[in-house]
C-alpha cells in the first residue's frame, strides 16, 4: 500500500439552478478514485454551497495512482427521483507523484458537463502521501518526470540523453460498444473521457518503466496522441526522449539528486541489470510476461507504403540507395564508430527533441520521412496491441535506414502522426537525420568529461560559471576539441556540414565549401524538422513557408482505396517538396527548419500541408533565382508572357530579400575553397553585411544564375503552379511569422504574449472540382486565415507569430477543417534598431533568445536575499517546530532560509520520511515563496490569477523557476441544440474557451502561472445540422510551470556575484 | 468556398472597443461591418471585407457569451471562462451599464418592476439594478457600486433611478420638462443623503431607496411653522430683518413670504401619502421656483433666503424641532438650488 490520496471538498460557487421551483440547488459531491467512492453531505438550497468536507482518504497502489484520474462529480439531490448530475471534474494527480513538481493541488475548478459545458466551479484540495516501496517488481514508475517541452527544460541539466521511448495501448472505443445504443450521450461521452484518461495514465506509467529501465529519470519531448479508429477501436500512443536530468543549482552539479529518496530506490534495482542498454520496445512491459492466446494473423489485410528519403533533400531524381560505407576521412570514421557504438545498441536511435545542448548536434543530414497506408481492422484483444506496434516498428525501421543512407546514425526532431478516414489509415513519421556527439549518450563516458565540460560549456551546462553571465557561444576551438568534434569546425556552421560521403553521395546534390569555415562541404539547401540551433549564424530574418496541395481521389473501398492512396502519396510528396523549394528560393533563403508535412486523407481527396520556417544560413551558398523556361520558344506572345512572369518572379525575390533583410556578405569567388580565414577576419566580413543594407536593389540574380532553379513550363498546369507561387502575400508590415520556437533575427521580445487557437471549416462548393480549383480553394483558405490572424492581432504590432501550427482535417466529403494554434509576441522595435547599430552585437547575428540569458538567474537567486536579513524570532519558532517534526539539527543548519525550512518540513510530513534536502532545490523555493507572497493580495480581491499559455518552451522576459508536471487533457462536448448555442461557430467558440479555462484552472491549482509547450493535438469536430446536433473532441497538453518576471527578479536585493557560486554551507551562516 | 465554421479564441480574450460599442448600440453584424468599413479600417489595415466580417462575428459571439456575466459583474471577476485583464473588465462593465440620460430622464419615476419597454437594454439594466438592491439595507449608491462594480458617479446615477422608481415621483409633467436627468439625480442624492436612515445610522433597518417612515411622520410636526399664526409672523420678521438690504428682491420676498413658507413646509407634510409624494417636484416648481422666477429672483437671492429661512426658527420661542427642520431643509435647499434654472 504505497500511497494515500487525500481529497477535501471545500465549496462550490455559481452552480446552475437545478430546482426550477425554488431557483436553487441542493448540491452534494461524489469523490471517486478507482473503485472507491466518498460523498459529501447535501448542502441544501444554495448556488454557492460550503461543504468544507473532511479529508476523504484513498489507500491505493502507486500503479493505480498513476493510471487513475481523480473523479469529482457534483450532483443535485432529489428526494423523489434520481439525483441529477451537474457536472464533473477530472484531476490528474500525476504531478503529485514526483517530488520536484507540485506538492498540493488546490483551487477552483470549472465543473464540466459534456452536454452543458462549464456549470459553476468547485474548490478542491488534493494531496498524496507516498510511502517508500522496496518491491522492485512493481509496475509503477512514480518519480519519472514528464515534459512536453522538446528541449532540455530550463531549470534542468541533461546528464545523459538516453534516447527513444515509445508505447501504445489500445482499447475498444466506448462510442462504438453495443451499450452505447442504450445509454445517454452524456454517459457515453463520460465513459470515453474516463477511458482515455485511464489509458493516458497507463501509457505514461509504462513509458516511465522503460525510462527507469534505461536508468533515466525523465521523459522530454513527450508527445501522446489518440487514434480514433472508429469501429476498430481506440489507440493511445506516445513517444518521447528518455533523459537523466539534474535540477540546476549554482553549486556543484555532482551532488546526487537526493531530495527524492523514493526515486533513488527505484533506480537501484535496475542497476543489477547487466546490460542496461538493451531495452526492448516490445508491446508489453518486460516485467509482465503475458502469453497471448490470440493469433494476429489476419489483423490487417493489406498494406502498402511509400517513403522517400531523397524527396526531403532534393527533388531532382530518385536516390541511389548507396550505402554510406566509405568514409570521407579518418576523423569521420572515428566519430562514426563512436556514435555507432553508442547508438547501435538502441533499436531506434531517435530523439523527439528539437533543440539540443550545445555540442550535441554534430552534423545534420536532412529530413527523413516514411509513410505507410494501412487498412484498419477491429482490435480483437486490447491486451494485444501487436498489430499497431508492428506497423510503427516497420515505419521506424524505414526511417532508420533512410538516416543510415544519409550517413547518419540518429534521427532528431522525430515525430509520428496518423490520418484516418473510414477504414484507411496513413501512418507517418519524420525526423532529421543527424550525427550526434556520442558523449551525451553514454553513462560511462559522461563521468570522465563531465567536470571538464562543465567548466567550459556554456548554456545548458555552465551554470557554475564564475563570470555570472552566460556566454552561450562556446569558445570554439577549446570546447570543440574538448568535445572531440572536428577540431576546426566552428559551431556556427558545423551542423551544416554534410555527414555523408562526398564521393559516394546517396543522391545527387550540389556541394560547396562551407561559406563560414571554408573547410567542410555543405549542401546548397538544408531541410530539417528541428529548431534552428542557437549557435547557427543566420543572415536577416526568417519566415513561415507553407506548401499546400490537394489531390482528388476516387471514392473506393478497402484495398482499392488503400492502393490508390499509396499510389498518390509519392506524387504528393514530390509536389509538396517542389513547392517548398520554389517558395524558399522566392524568398532568397537556403534552409528550412521545423518542417512538418501533414498528409490528410478524406473520402475523395488527399490534402498535403507542409509548414516550415525559412532562413538564410550564412554557411550555405546564396540560393540561385528561379528561371522559367518555356517549351515553345517560337510563339512570340508566349515568349512575352514568359518574360513577364520571369520579371515578376525576380521582383518578388528582390522584395522578399528586402523584407527579410537578407543581405549576405559579398564573397569574392576565389575565397571559396581557400584556407579558413582568421576569426577576426570573419567577423569583419560579417559585419559588413549590416552596413550594406542600402544596396538591396542591385542584388545579383546574375550571381546565382549559374545554379538558378529552372522551372519548365510545359503545360497549363505548370503555369498555374507558377502563378500560385506568386499568390502568397507577405504579412502586413510589423508582422513576422515562423513555425519554430524562435524567430531567426528577432531577439528583443517584450513580455506581451497572446496564445490563440483559430478553427475554420469550409465547404468546397465546386460541383466538378479539379485539382487546380481545389488547390486554389485550399490556398485561399490558408491565406485568408493568416490574413484574419494578422488583422485580429494588429494591436500587438510590431509582433511575430511564433510556433504557428496548422492542422488539416477532412471531416466530411466536401469539408476542410483547419486549426491553427500559435503565439503572438510583441517585440521592441526601438531596441532592435539599437542593436542593429551596435556593430559588436550585429557582427555575428545569431538566432538567440532572451531565454538563454535567463540561465544566469539561478546564480543570483541562489544567494538567498532573505538569509541576509535578521530573522531571529521566526527562526526560533521554526526551530522549535522543526524539532517536533524530527528534522535533524544538522539538516536544519543547512537550510539557509525559513522558506526552505518550511518547505522541508512540509515535505517531511508529506512523504512520511526524512530526506536530505541539498542545495539543489534552493533556487525554487525562494522564487516560489516570493511568488506566493506576491499573489496574496490579488487573491483577496477574489480575482482569478492570470495563467499564461504558450506553445513555446519559454516565456519572454521571464524565468521558469519550477516545472509542476504535465498537463494532458481530453474533453468531449456535445450538443443537441446547436442552433440555440449559436450554431457551429458558437458551439466551438464556447468549447475552446472552456478548454482554455480548464487548463488554466488546473495549472493555477498546481500553484503555477503558465503552461509552456502547449499544444492542441486533436480537434475533431462533427456536426449534423439536420438533427441540430454537434460533437467535438479536443486533446491538449503542455507543461505547467511557475515563472517569475525578470523585472520582478531585479527587485530582489541582488547579492554580489562573487557570493553566488558558493556552496550551501557558507550561505546558510545567517540562519544558524 | 464558404466558411461554415470560423472561430478565433485567445487565451487572453480580445476586446475591440469599437465593436463593443457597436454591439452595445444594438447593431447587427452586417450593420457593424458596414460601419467599420465606413470608418476606413480596410484602408488602414489593408485587409478584406471577409476578414472584417469574420472578426466582427468573433467579437459578437464573445460579447454574447459575456453578457450573462455582465448581468452580475462580480461574477465577471470570479469566472474562469474568459481571461480578461482587470482594466478591460472594468471597461466592459462601465460601458455596459452606461445609459443615455435622455432615456433615463424619460423613465424617471416610472415603475421598473413591470416589464415595460422590453426592447431597451438600458431599461433592462435599470430593472436589474432595481431588483438587486430593492431589498438591501444601507446606502443605495454603495450597494450598487458593490454589486455591479460601477464607477462611483455611475453608481450614484443608478441610485437616483432606483430612488425615483421607489418613490414614484412625477417627473413627466410639462412644467418639469426644463429639468434634466442630472438635476433629478442630484436631488435624489441630496434627499437620500439627508433624509434616509443610512444618513443617520449606517446599519439602518430600511433600505435607502425608501424614505424612512418615522422621518416622514415627524415632518408633520413642522406644520406648526405655518399653521401657528404667531410663529409664521415671527419667522417672517426674523428672515426679513436679516435680509433687508441684502437681496435685490426684498419687497417681493416680504409680499410672498407666507405663500413660500406654506409651500416649503407643506411639501414635506404631504410626503406620508403616496399620492402626494408624486407631486413633490411639481409642488416645488409650481409653488416655489415659478413664483420666484417670475419675480426675477437671482440664484444668489434664493440661496440667501433659504439659508436664513432655515436658520431663523432657532430663535422662535416654543419651536422644538430645529434639528428635524434643518435636516428637512438641507435637502429641500439643495434641490431648489439645483433646480433653479431656465
Amino acid at each position: 500500500m504505497p500511497g494515500k490520496l487525500k481529497v477535501k471538498i471545500v465549496a462550490g460557487r455559481h452552480l446552475p439552478v437545478m430546482d426550477r421551483a425554488s431557483d436553487l440547488t441542493d448540491a452534494f459531491v461524489e469523490v471517486k478514485f478507482g473503485n472507491t467512492t466518498f460523498k459529501t453531505d447535501v448542502y441544501p438550497k444554495s448556488l454557492n454551497p460550503q461543504w468544507n468536507s473532511e479529508w476523504f482518504k484513498f489507500e491505493v497502489d502507486d500503479e493505480e495512482l498513476q493510471d487513475e484520474p481523480l473523479q469529482i462529480t457534483v450532483l443535485d439531490h432529489d428526494t423523489y427521483s434520481a439525483n441529477d448530475a451537474i457536472g464533473k471534474v477530472y484531476i490528474d494527480i500525476d504531478p503529485l507523484l514526483y517530488s520536484e513538481a507540485a506538492t498540493v493541488i488546490s483551487g477552483w475548478f470549472p465543473i464540466y458537463d459534456t452536454i452543458h459545458g462549464i456549470r459553476g466551479e468547485i474548490n478542491v484540495v488534493v494531496k498524496v502521501d507516498l510511502f517508500n516501496d522496496l518491491n522492485r517488481f512493481r509496475q509503477s514508475s512514480c518519480g519519472v518526470k514528464f515534459f512536453c517541452t522538446t528541449s532540455i527544460p530550463k531549470c534542468y541539466r541533461a546528464v545523459v540523453i538516453h534516447g527513444f521511448v515509445e508505447e501504445l495501448v489500445v482499447n475498444e472505443d466506448p462510442e462504438y460498444q453495443w451499450i452505447d445504443r442504450i445509454r445517454t450521450p452524456r454517459a457515453s461521452n463520460e465513459a470515453r473521457q474516463r477511458l482515455i484518461s485511464l489509458m493516458s495514465g497507463e501509457l505514461q506509467r509504462k513509458i516511465g518503466l522503460k525510462v527507469l529501465e534505461m536508468r533515466g529519470n525523465a521523459v522530454v519531448g513527450y508527445l501522446q496522441c489518440f487514434d480514433l479508429e472508429g469501429e476498430s477501436g481506440l489507440v493511445v500512443r506516445a513517444i518521447g526522449t528518455a533523459c537523466t536530468l539534474d535540477k540546476l543549482s549554482n553549486t556543484s552539479a555532482f551532488l546526487p539528486a537526493c531530495n527524492s529518496p523514493s526515486k533513488e530506490m527505484k533506480e537501484i534495482p535496475f542497476n543489477e541489470d547487466p546490460n542496461p542498454n538493451t531495452y526492448s520496445s516490445g508491446p508489453s512491459t518486460p516485467l509482465k510476461n503475458q502469453t497471448y492466446s490470440f493469433s494476429p494473423s489476419k489483423s490487417y489485410s493489406r498494406q502498402s507504403s511509400s517513403s522517400d528519403t531523397d524527396l526531403s533533400l532534393t527533388p531532382k531524381t530518385g536516390m541511389g540507395s548507396g550505402s554510406a560505407g566509405k568514409e570521407g576521412g579518418p576523423f569521420k570514421t572515428l566519430l562514426r564508430q563512436q556514435t555507432q557504438s553508442a547508438l547501435e545498441q538502441r533499436e531506434f536511435p531517435f530523439f523527439t527533441l528539437t533543440t539540443f545542448p550545445p555540442g550535441f548536434l554534430v552534423h545534420v543530414g536532412g529530413v527523413v520521412s516514411a509513410r505507410s497506408v494501412k487498412l484498419l481492422d477491429r482490435i480483437h484483444n486490447p491486451d494485444e496491441p501487436e498489430t499497431r506496434d508492428a506497423w510503427w516498428a516497420e515505419i521506424r525501421q524505414e526511417i532508420k535506414s533512410h538516416a543510415k543512407a544519409l550517413g547518419c546514425h540518429a534521427v532528431v526532431g522525430y515525430s509520428e502522426s496518423t490520418s484516418i478516414c473510414e477504414e484507411v489509415c496513413i501512418l507517418s513519421a519524420s525526423g532529421t537525420a543527424a550525427v550526434l556527439n556520442p558523449r551525451f549518450l553514454q553513462d560511462g563516458t559522461m563521468e570522465g568529461c563531465l567536470e571538464q565540460r562543465l567548466s567550459w560549456q556554456p548554456g545548458f551546462f555552465s551554470i557554475g560559471s564564475e563570470k555570472g553571465e552566460v556566454d552561450f557561444f562556446p569558445q570554439s576551438q577549446d570546447s570543440s576539441s574538448l568535445l572531440g568534434i572536428e577540431e576546426a569546425s566552428p559551431p556556427g556552421c558545423g551542423f551544416c556540414h554534410i555527414p555523408y560521403d562526398e564521393l559516394n553521395m546517396p543522391f545527387p546534390a550540389h556541394l560547396t565549401y562551407c561559406y563560414n569555415c571554408r573547410k567542410q562541404k555543405v549542401p546548397d539547401v538544408l531541410f530539417t524538422t528541428i529548431d534552428l540551433p542557437v549557435e547557427a549564424v543566420v543572415v536577416g530574418k526568417g519566415c513561415l513557408i507553407q506548401a499546400r496541395l490537394c489531390r482528388l481521389k476516387k471514392k473506393a473501398q478497402a484495398e482499392a482505396n488503400a492502393t490508390s492512396i499509396s499510389n498518390l502519396l509519392p506524387f504528393m510528396e514530390y509536389e509538396v517538396h517542389t513547392q517548398l523549394m520554389n517558395k524558399l528560393k522566392l524568398r532568397g533563403m537556403n534552409a528550412l527548419f521545423g518542417l512538418r508535412i501533414q498528409i490528410t486523407v478524406g473520402e475523395n481527396m488527399l490534402m498535403g500541408l507542409a509548414s516550415a520556417t525559412g532562413v538564410y544560413l550564412a554557411a550555405l551558398p546564396t540560393p540561385g533565382g528561379i528561371q522559367i523556361a518555356g517549351k515553345t520558344p517560337n510563339d512570340g506572345t508566349y515568349e512575352q508572357h514568359i518574360s513577364h512572369m520571369q520579371k515578376k518572379i525576380n521582383d518578388t525575390i528582390a522584395k522578399n530579400k528586402e523584407l527579410y533583410e537578407i543581405n549576405p556578405p559579398e564573397l569574392p569567388e576565389e575565397i571559396i575553397g581557400s584556407p579558413i580565414p582568421e576569426p577576426r577576419q570573419r567577423s569583419r566580413l560579417l559585419r559588413s553585411q549590416s552596413e550594406s543594407s542600402d544596396e538591396v536593389t542591385e542584388l545579383d540574380l546574375s550571381h546565382g544564375k549559374k545554379d538558378a532553379f529552372v522551372l519548365e513550363i510545359d503545360d497549363t498546369d505548370a503555369m498555374e503552379d507558377v502563378h500560385s507561387l506568386l499568390t502568397d502575400v507577405p504579412p502586413p508590415s510589423g508582422f513576422y511569422s515562423c513555425n519554430t520556437e524562435i524567430m531567426p533575427g528577432i531577439n528583443n521580445w517584450t513580455p506581451e504574449i497572446q496564445m490563440f487557437t483559430a478553427v475554420r471549416v469550409s465547404r468546397l462548393s465546386n460541383i466538378n472540382p479539379t485539382n487546380q480549383t481545389l488547390n486554389k480553394n485550399f490556398n485561399d483558405l490558408c491565406e485568408n486565415l493568416l490574413k484574419s490572424l494578422y488583422f485580429k492581432l494588429r494591436s500587438m504590432v510590431p509582433c511575430c507569430l511564433c510556433h504557428v501550427n496548422f492542422t488539416v482535417a477532412l471531416p466530411e466529403d466536401e469539408l476542410v477543417q483547419i486549426a491553427v494554434t500559435a503565439v503572438a509576441i510583441t517585440y521592441d522595435k526601438n531596441q532592435a534598431l539599437q542593436a542593429n547599430k551596435a556593430p559588436t552585437e550585429k557582427s555575428q547575428q545569431r538566432a538567440s533568445t532572451d531565454n538563454e540569458e535567463q540561465l544566469q538567474f539561478p546564480l543570483e537567486l541562489s544567494s538567498d536575499p532573505l538569509s541576509s536579513q535578521p530573522f531571529s524570532p521566526a527562526k526560533e519558532a521554526l526551530e522549535g517546530a522543526s524539532s517536533h517534526t524530527g528534522i535533524p539539527a544538522a539538516q536544519r543548519d543547512r537550510c539557509n532560509s525559513w522558506i526552505e525550512l518550511i518547505k522541508l518540513k512540509a515535505q517531511t510530513i508529506r512523504r512520511g520520511s526524512i530526506k536530505t534536502t541539498t542545495s539543489l532545490e534552493k533556487a525554487s523555493p525562494l522564487a516560489e515563496g516570493y511568488l506566493r507572497h506576491r499573489s496574496v493580495p490579488s487573491g483577496t480581491n477574489s480575482t482569478v490569477s492570470v495563467v499564461k499559455m504558450t506553445p513555446l518552451s519559454f516565456l519572454p522576459g521571464a524565468k521558469i523557476t519550477k516545472y509542476l508536471g504535465i498537463i494532458n487533457m481530453f474533453f468531449i462536448r456535445e450538443t443537441t441544440s446547436l442552433r440555440e448555442e449559436g450554431g457551429v461557430s458558437g458551439f466551438l467558440h464556447a468549447f475552446i474557451a472552456e478548454v482554455f479555462a480548464m487548463v488554466r484552472a488546473h495549472v493555477a491549482a498546481l500553484g503555477g502561472n503558465a503552461v509552456v509547450s502547449y499544444i492542441m493535438k486533436q480537434c475533431v469536430f462533427m456536426e449534423n445540422p439536420n438533427k441540430n446536433q454537434a460533437q467535438c473532441l479536443i486533446n491538449v497538453s503542455g507543461d505547467a510551470v511557475i515563472f517569475v518576471r525578470e523585472s520582478e527578479l531585479e527587485v530582489l536585493p541582488v547579492q554580489p556575484p562573487a557570493a553566488a557560486p558558493q556552496p550551501t554551507g557558507s550561505a546558510g551562516d545567517v540562519t544558524t | 468556398m464558404s466558411s461554415d465554421l470560423d472561430v478565433f479564441v485567445g487565451n487572453t480574450t480580445l476586446i475591440d472597443e469599437e465593436v463593443y460599442r457597436l454591439w452595445l448600440d444594438g447593431h447587427s453584424v452586417a450593420e457593424a461591418v458596414a460601419r467599420r468599413l465606413r470608418g476606413g479600417v480596410l484602408e488602414r489595415e489593408g485587409t478584406s471585407v471577409a476578414v472584417l466580417q469574420s472578426d466582427t462575428r468573433d467579437h459578437y459571439r464573445t460579447f454574447q457569451m459575456l453578457e450573462r456575466l455582465l448581468h452580475a459583474p462580480p461574477r465577471l471577476l470570479q469566472q474562469l471562462l474568459f481571461q480578461i485583464p482587470p482594466e478591460r473588465q472594468a471597461l466592459l462593465v462601465q460601458r455596459y451599464y452606461a445609459f443615455d440620460e435622455a432615456l433615463a430622464r424619460e423613465l424617471l419615476g416610472k415603475k421598473l418592476s413591470k416589464g415595460t419597454k422590453k426592447e431597451l437594454d438600458e431599461f433592462d439594466n435599470f430593472k436589474r439594478v432595481f431588483k438587486a438592491v430593492e431589498e438591501l439595507r444601507g446606502p443605495l449608491a454603495e450597494n450598487i457600486q458593490q454589486l455591479f462594480l460601477l464607477p462611483p458617479p455611475l453608481a450614484r446615477d443608478y441610485a437616483a433611478i432606483v430612488f425615483f422608481a421607489n418613490s414614484r415621483f412625477e417627473t413627466g409633467k410639462r412644467r418639469l420638462q426644463f429639468l434634466s436627468f442630472g438635476d433629478f439625480a442630484a436631488c435624489a442624492q441630496s434627499m437620500m443623503g439627508h433624509w434616509s436612515q443610512g444618513a443617520l445610522a449606517p446599519e439602518a433597518a430600511e433600505p435607502d431607496g425608501d424614505l424612512p417612515k418615522s422621518f416622514l411622520q415627524d415632518l408633520k410636526e413642522l406644520k406648526v411653522l405655518v399653521s401657528d399664526k404667531d410663529l409664521l409672523d415671527q419667522h417672517k420678521s426674523l428672515v426679513c430683518s436679516a435680509l433687508r438690504g441684502k437681496i435685490s428682491v426684498y419687497n417681493e420676498l416680504e409680499a410672498n413670504f407666507k405663500a413660500l413658507s406654506r409651500a416649503l413646509v407643506n411639501v414635506g407634510g404631504k410626503l406620508t401619502h403616496a399620492r402626494d409624494v408624486r407631486d413633490f417636484f411639481v409642488d416645488l416648481v409650481e409653488k416655489v421656483i415659478e413664483p420666484c422666477r417670475s419675480d426675477k429672483w437671482s440664484l444668489g437671492d434664493l440661496r440667501l433666503f433659504l439659508t436664513h429661512y432655515t436658520a431663523a426658527p432657532r430663535n422662535l420661542p416654543g419651536f422644538r424641532h430645529q434639528a428635524l427642520w434643518e435636516r428637512y431643509m438641507a435637502a429641500i435647499t439643495a434641490c431648489l438650488l439645483r433646480m433653479y434654472h431656465d
